[in-house]
C-alpha cells in the first residue's frame, strides 16, 4: 500500500464547510493516529490554533494520538448486551486478548436484539457466547 | 430459477446472512438482497415465494430448497409478529432492495416529494403540524412547530440536519431505516428542505454503523438528481454519544468538540454555522413522506392516543425472545409489547426490569406493565419513551450495578461543559459504591483533606448517603445543560425505588 500523503489529505478537504472531522477521519484511517505533526499541519491549513485541533482530536473516542498497531476488537458492553450476559464473558475475553489484541469497549453497535455483539474493522458479529467471543479475539 | 430473498441488514449479516446467501447462489438460485423484516430472532431469514425460513444456517440450504426444512415459519406477511404491526415508516421493510430506485418508485417513492413541491412551503408545514408528528429522537417536540420556526426565521442560508447519531442502547430503528430504505429518508429530507427553505442538508451518522454509512453514501449519489436542487452531505461521527444531542451534533459538523450549546438561541434560529437549522431524527424525517401523501396527515393523526399521534417504530431488545422492530400506533401496553409480542425473556426466566428509552430511560418494574406506550403516559410515571427502545432484563440482573453503570456511562460520555454532569456522574458512581458496600461509610481520603472545608469529616450513615444520592440526582436533573446529565438520574432513581434490595450489602 502506498504511504498516505498528509498534505494531500488536508488539501482534499480544503474549502469544505466544517472540514475538520472528515479530515481527521481520513488521517486516522491513513496513519492509524493523529500525532502532533499532523495536528500542526491541520492547524496551519485551517487557520486554527494547535490547541483547538488537539482539543477536537482528544474529544472523540475514534481518534488516537499515538499509533497502536495491534488488531482491535470492539466489544459492546451497553445495557442491551449486558442484559444478554456480556459482562460474564469479559474476563475470559481479556485473557484471550492478552497484550496482542486491543480489546475495547463500545457503547452500542445497534445489534441490541441479538447481543452480545462485537466489531472488528467493518465486520460485525452478533449472538456471541463465551466461546465464540474467545475465538473471535484469537482470530483477530 | 428459484428466487431467494435474504436481508443485507447489518444484523442479518452479523448473524451470517452473507454466507447463507452465497450458499444459495452456489446452489443455483437467484439471490436478491432486500431489507430486513425486523424479526431479528429469525435472521438470517430466507424468503422463497413469500414463505419464510429462519434462522437459516449453511446446513439448512438443502432442506429449505426442497421445502423439508424444520425452520419454515409459513408466510412471512402473515406471521403474527408482522400481522399485528401497522407499518408506515417501515412499510417497505423486507419487501424492497434498499438501493433500487426502481423498487422505491414502484412502492410509492417520490410521490410525496412531488406533491409537496407543488405546494407552498407554509402549507407543507401546516400538514405536518396537523399530522401530530413529534420528534422521534426522544424529546417529542412537534415537528411542524419546529419547521415553522425555521421557515419564518430570517436568513439567506438555512439547513436541514438529520440526526442519525443513534447511540442509545436497545435502539436500532434508525440503522434499519438507513440500511433498508435510505431513499425514504432522503425524500423526507427533501420535503423538509422545501418546507423550511433550505438548499443543503447534512446527515450525521455515527461511526459505529459502517453498513449504514455505506448504504447512505450510495443512496445519496443515486438520488442526487431526484432531490436536486437540494443537496445532501454525509458526515460521520467519531464515537461520541453526546453528539446525538442536537447542539453538540451541530458543533461536531462544524468541526468542533462535540460540546453542548446553551439554549437559547434555538438551533431553529441559530443552528449550523449560525444559520436557521431544522434538526430532525431519522424516524421523524422518514415519517414525512407518508404524511405528505394526499390525505396522509389526517390518517396519521387518527392513529395513536392523546397527543402521541401516529405510529412508533418500537425496538424490542435485550434479553427478549422475539426481538426486533415492531411498528405500531401509540397506545399498546408495555406488558403486551414485552410478553405478548416479545414472548418474554430469551433466557426463559422471569422479567425483572425493562428499560425504555435508552441508557437515560427509567427502569420499569413489571407491576407498571399496564402503561400505554405514549409520551405523556410515560412522563406521568416518571419514565420516558425516548427513541422507542425497550430493553428487557431477566431476574439475574443486578439493578444496583445497572444504576452504577448509568453513572459510569454518563462519566464516559459527558462532554464536560456543565458541572452537574461532568462531576456529578463520577461522584454518583462513587456514592453508589459506598451505599452498596458494607463498611465504607467513613469519610474518604479526599473528604478529610484540610482544603475540603465544606466536606464532613465524620463519615455518613447509609441513610445519609442515600439522601446525598437523591440530592445529587436532583442537581443533575435540574442543573445539567442537556439530557445526558439531566436524565441520568432516571435509571438511577427508578432502580433504587423498585429494587432497593439490589443496593444492599454483599456486592
Amino acid at each position: 500500500m502506498d504511504r498516505p500523503d498528509l498534505d494531500a489529505i488536508i488539501a482534499a478537504h480544503a474549502g469544505v464547510n466544517g472540514a475538520l472531522l472528515p479530515m481527521l477521519h481520513d488521517i486516522q484511517r491513513g496513519f492509524g493516529c493523529i500525532d502532533a505533526n499532523a495536528e500542526a499541519a491541520i492547524a496551519h491549513a485551517l487557520n486554527l490554533s494547535r490547541a483547538e485541533v488537539h482539543g477536537v482530536v482528544s474529544f472523540y473516542h475514534d481518534f488516537l494520538s499515538k499509533r497502536d498497531p495491534r488488531p482491535v476488537v470492539q466489544l459492546c458492553r451497553a445495557e442491551a448486551c449486558k442484559a444478554r450476559g456480556v459482562e460474564a464473558m469479559v474476563s475470559a475475553a481479556e485473557a484471550a486478548a492478552g497484550e496482542r489484541v486491543r480489546l475495547t469497549t463500545v457503547y452500542c453497535l445497534g445489534l441490541c436484539s441479538a447481543g452480545p455483539a462485537a466489531r472488528i474493522g467493518d465486520q460485525l458479529h452478533a449472538r456471541l457466547d463465551a466461546e465464540g467471543l474467545i475465538q473471535l479475539v484469537q482470530s483477530a | 430459477m428459484t428466487l431467494v430473498r435474504i436481508s443485507d441488514d447489518a444484523l442479518a449479516i452479523a448473524c451470517g446472512a452473507d454466507e447463507v446467501a452465497a450458499a444459495f447462489t452456489a446452489a443455483g438460485c437467484e439471490v436478491e438482497r432486500v431489507s430486513s423484516w425486523g424479526m431479528h430472532w429469525l435472521e438470517p431469514l430466507v424468503e422463497i415465494d413469500g414463505q419464510g425460513f429462519g434462522p437459516a444456517t449453511l446446513g439448512d440450504v438443502g432442506a429449505i430448497l426442497d421445502r423439508s426444512s424444520a425452520k419454515a415459519i409459513g408466510l412471512i406477511a402473515e406471521h403474527p409478529f408482522i400481522a399485528r404491526q401497522q407499518r408506515l415508516t417501515f412499510a417497505r421493510a423486507g419487501k424492497t432492495r434498499p438501493l433500487s430506485l426502481e423498487d422505491f418508485a414502484a412502492s410509492g417513492g417520490w410521490r410525496a416529494l412531488e406533491r409537496a413541491r407543488a405546494m407552498p412551503p407554509a402549507q407543507v408545514v401546516e400538514e405536518v403540524t396537523a399530522s401530530g408528528l413529534r420528534g422521534r429522537g426522544g424529546a417529542g417536540f412537534p415537528a411542524g412547530v419546529k419547521w415553522k420556526t425555521v421557515l419564518e426565521a430570517r436568513g439567506p442560508v438555512k439547513y436541514i440536519v438529520c440526526n442519525a447519531d443513534e447511540g442509545d442502547s436497545a435502539t436500532f430503528a434508525d440503522r434499519m431505516l438507513m440500511e433498508g430504505d435510505p431513499f425514504q429518508l432522503l425524500e423526507g429530507m427533501a420535503i423538509a428542505a422545501h418546507a423550511v427553505g433550505a438548499a443543503h442538508g447534512y446527515i450525521y451518522v455515527r461511526s459505529e454503523y459502517p453498513h449504514a454509512i455505506a448504504k447512505l453514501k450510495s443512496a445519496i449519489a443515486l438520488a442526487s438528481e431526484r432531490v436536486a436542487p437540494f443537496t445532501i452531505e454525509l458526515r460521520v461521527g467519531a464515537g461520541a454519544y453526546v453528539c446525538g444531542e442536537e447542539t453538540s451534533l451541530l458543533n461536531s459538523i462544524e468541526g468542533k468538540r462535540g460540546e453542548v450549546r446553551a439554549k437559547p438561541p434555538l438551533p431553529a434560529l441559530q443552528g449550523l454555522f449560525g444559520c436557521p437549522t431544522a434538526v430532525n431524527n431519522v424516524l421523524t424525517l422518514a415519517a414525512v413522506p407518508h404524511i405528505m401523501f394526499e390525505g396522509g396527515a389526517s390518517l396519521y393523526a387518527l392513529q395513536g392516543i392523546d397527543r402521541s399521534k401516529g405510529t412508533m417504530p418500537i425496538q424490542l431488545a435485550g434479553n427478549i425472545k422475539h426481538g426486533g422492530l415492531f411498528e405500531a400506533a401509540f397506545g399498546m401496553s408495555l406488558g403486551d409489547l414485552v410478553n405478548d409480542i416479545g414472548g418474554g425473556t430469551a433466557s426463559g426466566r422471569p422479567v425483572k426490569a425493562v428499560q425504555v428509552g435508552g441508557p437515560l430511560g427509567a427502569y420499569i418494574h413489571p407491576d407498571q406493565f399496564h402503561l400505554p406506550f405514549g409520551y405523556e403516559d410515560f412522563a406521568a410515571a416518571d419514565a420516558l419513551i425516548g427513541h422507542g427502545g425497550i430493553c428487557v432484563f431477566d431476574d439475574s440482573a443486578d439493578m444496583g450495578a445497572m444504576a452504577r453503570f448509568a453513572f459510569e456511562f454518563c462519566a464516559a460520555e459527558s462532554c464536560g461543559k456543565c458541572t452537574p454532569c461532568r462531576i456529578g456522574a463520577v461522584r454518583g458512581g462513587e456514592l453508589i459504591d459506598r451505599i452498596r458496600s458494607a463498611d465504607a461509610h467513613e469519610a474518604d481520603e479526599v473528604e478529610t483533606l484540610p482544603q475540603m472545608h465544606n466536606a464532613r469529616k465524620t463519615g455518613r450513615s447509609r441513610a445519609e448517603d442515600l439522601q446525598l444520592l437523591e440530592d445529587l440526582c436532583e442537581t443533575m436533573q435540574y442543573g445539567s445543560l442537556c439530557a445526558l446529565g439531566g436524565f441520568t438520574p432516571y435509571p438511577v432513581r427508578s432502580a433504587l425505588r423498585h429494587w432497593p434490595e439490589d443496593f444492599s450489602d454483599g456486592v
